[in-house]
């Protein structure tokens, strides 16, 4: 127990000078996401169903892959953003920073995966 | 890490029921939370009963009377009775609300009051709120001004005070920042509805000069964007205002001064 004051409780160390830009961000991708998901729904739709070759065909034109591509950086970004604040919420202390450091390297592990499929199947 | 359950010493038991009053023939059932941090028991939940045709409209009127003629160990906060002061503030019929302005005719079935959730009880319905008013204090909740004081006042046109509406009204019960989830699991670093609706009143003051000091001061990932708009604050605050809205500009003025 550490003899405080309620200000000095209140206060703590002082504001974190953050939180300003991930709130952006989060409007930002929001706002792509309601675009791109529609039209990922479309598109993917639209490829399923064909042989081996005709999906191949089908996600080497610039439009299916490109809109693919941005799906899925922006919507696992998205959700990196999102969990981190959930943890924040829930967790703290060093429980808290691994769990983020987790969900970051998942999250780009995700993508590079992510990418490095559709390069390979448009490609 | 949140904790899901409650400490073994804060589980509720059944506490004590008071007999019914004689001849009375429309009787109402109360369940009201009992804590004594002297005896050293868990909570309780007592039940009282009580005479609507001899009772007063409001939940304030029914505890007051409980208090006079019933059990007179009842503890809870009370002034003004016309909620102006914010004292009464406790959790009625699961609502965070102000017991003198809520009507015993809007609880169907019995009447449960518990105090504010989440905050440390100093008694019955009683919470503390130390920590809820240092917050407070922390927002700077005064005109601050650099310019030399004017030889008769600082002017304000109609329009901008127009804008304080319904951010001065707040009583500071302490209603909206108990019923806030966010506020319960990181209310030791989030400042909670309250006191963000009165940092933004200050902000939107025409009449403030340290505006940037106190966006500065709010710039926090836990201050001020632990609040992930989950409304509860506008939908139970007694007086009407809307402290979601309030976050929200400061939000905008966040991201208008940065981007």
């Amino acid at each position: 127990m550490a003899y405080l004051t309620d200000r000095k409780r209140a206060q703590g160390t002082g504001s974190g000078r953050r939180g300003t830009l991930h709130h952006w961000q989060m409007i930002v991708s929001s706002i792509l996401l309601v675009v791109v998901v529609p039209l990922f729904v479309v598109t993917f739709g639209a490829g399923l169903g064909g042989s081996y070759e005709e999906t191949l065909a089908y996600f080497g034109r610039p439009f299916p892959a490109i809109v693919s591509a941005l799906c899925l950086i922006v919507g696992i970004l998205h959700f990196k953003s999102e969990a981190e604040e959930a943890i924040e919420d829930y967790m703290h202390g060093v429980a808290e920073r691994l769990t983020v450091v987790a969900v970051g390297a998942l999250s780009y592990t995700l993508i590079a995966v992510a990418v490095f499929a559709l390069i390979k199947i448009a490609l | 890490m949140v904790q899901f359950t409650l400490p073994k010493n804060s589980k509720i038991t059944v506490g004590k029921t008071w007999p019914k009053p004689e001849g009375a023939t429309n009787v109402r059932k109360f369940q009201i939370y009992r804590w004594n941090s002297d005896d050293g028991k868990n909570p309780s939940v007592d039940t009282y009963f009580l005479d609507m045709d001899k009772c007063g409209p409001m939940v304030l009127d029914a505890l007051i009377k409980i208090k006079n003629e019933i059990d007179p160990t009842l503890t809870f906060r009370r002034s003004c009775r016309e909620g102006i002061c914010g004292s009464c503030a406790m959790n009625i019929d699961g609502i965070n609300t102000l017991a003198c302005i809520y009507g015993l005719d809007e609880i169907k079935g019995d009447v449960k009051i518990y105090p504010l959730p989440h905050m440390p009880v100093v008694k019955d319905l009683i919470p503390d709120l130390t920590h809820f008013y240092a917050q407070h204090a922390s927002i700077m909740p005064w005109l601050e001004t650099k310019t030399n004081r004017p030889a008769k006042e600082w002017k304000q046109s109609i329009d901008d005070r127009k804008k304080l509406d319904g951010l001065y009204e707040c009583v500071m019960c302490a209603s909206c920042s108990t019923s806030c989830p966010s506020y319960w699991w990181n209310g030791d670093r989030y400042l909670g509805p309250a006191a963000l609706l009165h940092a933004y009143r200050w902000i939107i003051d025409s009449r403030d000069e340290a505006t940037g000091e106190r966006l500065d001061e709010l710039e926090d990932p836990f201050k001020l964007y632990r609040c992930h708009t989950i409304m509860n604050c506008a939908k139970t605050c007694p007086k009407g205002l809307n402290p979601a809205k309030a976050i929200a500009e400061i939000k905008k003025m966040m991201v208008d001064r940065a981007v």
